[in-house]
């Protein structure tokens, strides 16, 4: 998109935000963009996001970012069915990119890690929970190792400058370098 | 300069360079400002050649070889960037972080971790060999110091530290291959260690999270490796 098309865009880009198995740090990062935000909202229609109140992930999506790892039998059909219903499918932050923080408990095992958290460490009704929850995953895993994904913003969480840039980089039609705005565990 | 060691030319990188005879490629590379990536080198040690980041290309042979522990020689033509070099340096990088659970976020080296380092300057923002996951051990049981397996990418620079500037060879390695692990003593707890001078060089100069100080929280353990070239230098005039 060209700075002259980009004053007046005849479609927005559809732009899509999901949170998997993450702390929702990288979308408070997202939302410290502040004013930036609004210079990009003329370029962009927030279809599906955490942030906003559609329940089923839209068909044809133009960009996607992923917060999290995979981490529990839902995950998987959701980032398929995302990918599916993406073009540019973006890993945002270490937990989607690395695995992160979550893939910590892949050395013990889930079930040290429930026994740890409703059992050990429980002073009331000791129970493992179960009713109305996905089931943990025995591995977590970071995005890549089930959906292919175009772009890597790692950052526990990326710089909002660093969402910033690559969005612009993006609206403007070019790949972002993201490495010279981010690392891991930036 | 000792008179009896003979002066070699060679090619880097198309440049005709100098160098002694019983220098390695990365001497003359860094005294000529040619930057080759490292990560188990450490200038005041011996070569090891553990890491294999500084592989260079060396006319006349199809093996890639590392330029920490390998001699100049009188017209040797030496590549030290090329895109299947770099191709190399990143499967290392990325081997290094997929072996082992390197959680940058939560490490108390974060940013201050050469591994870290690497994976930036590589441009490495991925990881597309899948993860290990090992589940290893932890030592806290030294009073001032900390040892993660977790974080060791086995560059050994704490065994050759300890045995080589320290004098005291309290680590070591045990295990092969994938493995492979430092120890302390006959692999036991650092706290119980009878050889261990508690003199913290090994934690100064380890490159990532592995040997840290007590009391430092996520991101603040800063190294210092500073010091060992003048140490070393210091016992060679001695002497």
């Amino acid at each position: 998109m060209s700075t002259q098309q980009a004053e007046k865009p005849a479609t927005k880009v559809r732009l899509a935000t999901v949170w998997l198995d993450g702390c929702s740090g990288c979308h408070m990062s997202f939302l410290d963009m502040d004013q930036r935000l609004l210079d990009l909202a003329p370029f962009i229609e927030l279809v599906y996001s955490p942030l906003v109140d559609r329940k089923e992930f839209p068909e044809s999506v133009d960009v996607t970012l992923v917060e999290g790892s995979v981490s529990t039998d839902e995950d998987i059909p959701k980032i398929r069915k995302i990918r599916k219903r993406t073009k540019i499918l973006i890993a945002l932050g270490d937990c989607a990119v690395t695995g992160n923080v979550p893939t910590m408990r892949n050395p013990f095992g889930t079930e040290a890690v429930f026994d740890r958290a409703y059992n050990e460490n429980a002073q009331l009704q000791r129970q493992k929970p179960t009713l109305h929850l996905p089931t943990l995953l025995e591995r977590v895993r970071p995005v890549h190792e089930v959906v292919k994904v175009d772009l890597f913003v790692p950052g526990c969480p990326p710089p909002a400058d660093a969402i910033h840039y690559v969005i612009s980089e993006l609206l403007a039609g070019r790949t972002p370098n993201v490495g010279s705005v981010t690392r891991f565990g930036r | 300069m000792s008179t009896a060691t003979p002066v070699v030319t060679l090619k880097i990188d198309g440049k005709d360079l100098s160098g002694r005879a019983d220098e390695t490629i990365l001497d003359v590379c860094s005294e000529n400002k040619i930057h080759i990536p490292t990560l188990c080198f450490l200038e005041g040690l011996s070569g090891w050649g553990a890491c294999r980041l500084c592989l260079v290309e060396v006319k006349g042979t199809s093996k890639l070889l590392p330029a920490c522990v390998t001699r100049v020689a009188e017209g040797l033509e030496v590549t030290t960037n090329s895109d299947r070099l770099q191709k190399y340096r990143r499967m290392v990088v990325q081997m290094l972080f997929s072996e082992r659970n390197h959680v940058c976020s939560v490490c108390v080296s974060n940013g201050h971790c050469e591994l870290q380092d690497l994976a930036k300057t590589l441009e490495i923002t991925h990881i597309d060999i899948p993860y290990r996951y090992p589940k290893l051990p932890f030592d806290a049981s030294h009073d001032l110091f900390r040892l993660d397996h977790n974080r060791c990418v086995l560059c050994t620079r704490c065994v050759r530290v300890c045995d080589e500037i320290e004098g005291a060879h309290t680590w070591d390695v045990m295990g092969r291959g994938i493995e492979s692990r430092v120890i302390i003593d006959l692999n036991q707890p650092w706290g119980d260690s009878q050889t261990c001078t508690g003199c913290g060089k090994c934690v100064r100069i380890c490159p990532t999270g592995a040997l840290t100080r007590k009391g430092t929280g996520v991101a603040e353990m800063e190294k210092d490796d500073g010091f060992l070239p003048y140490l070393t230098k210091m016992r060679e005039n001695q002497s």
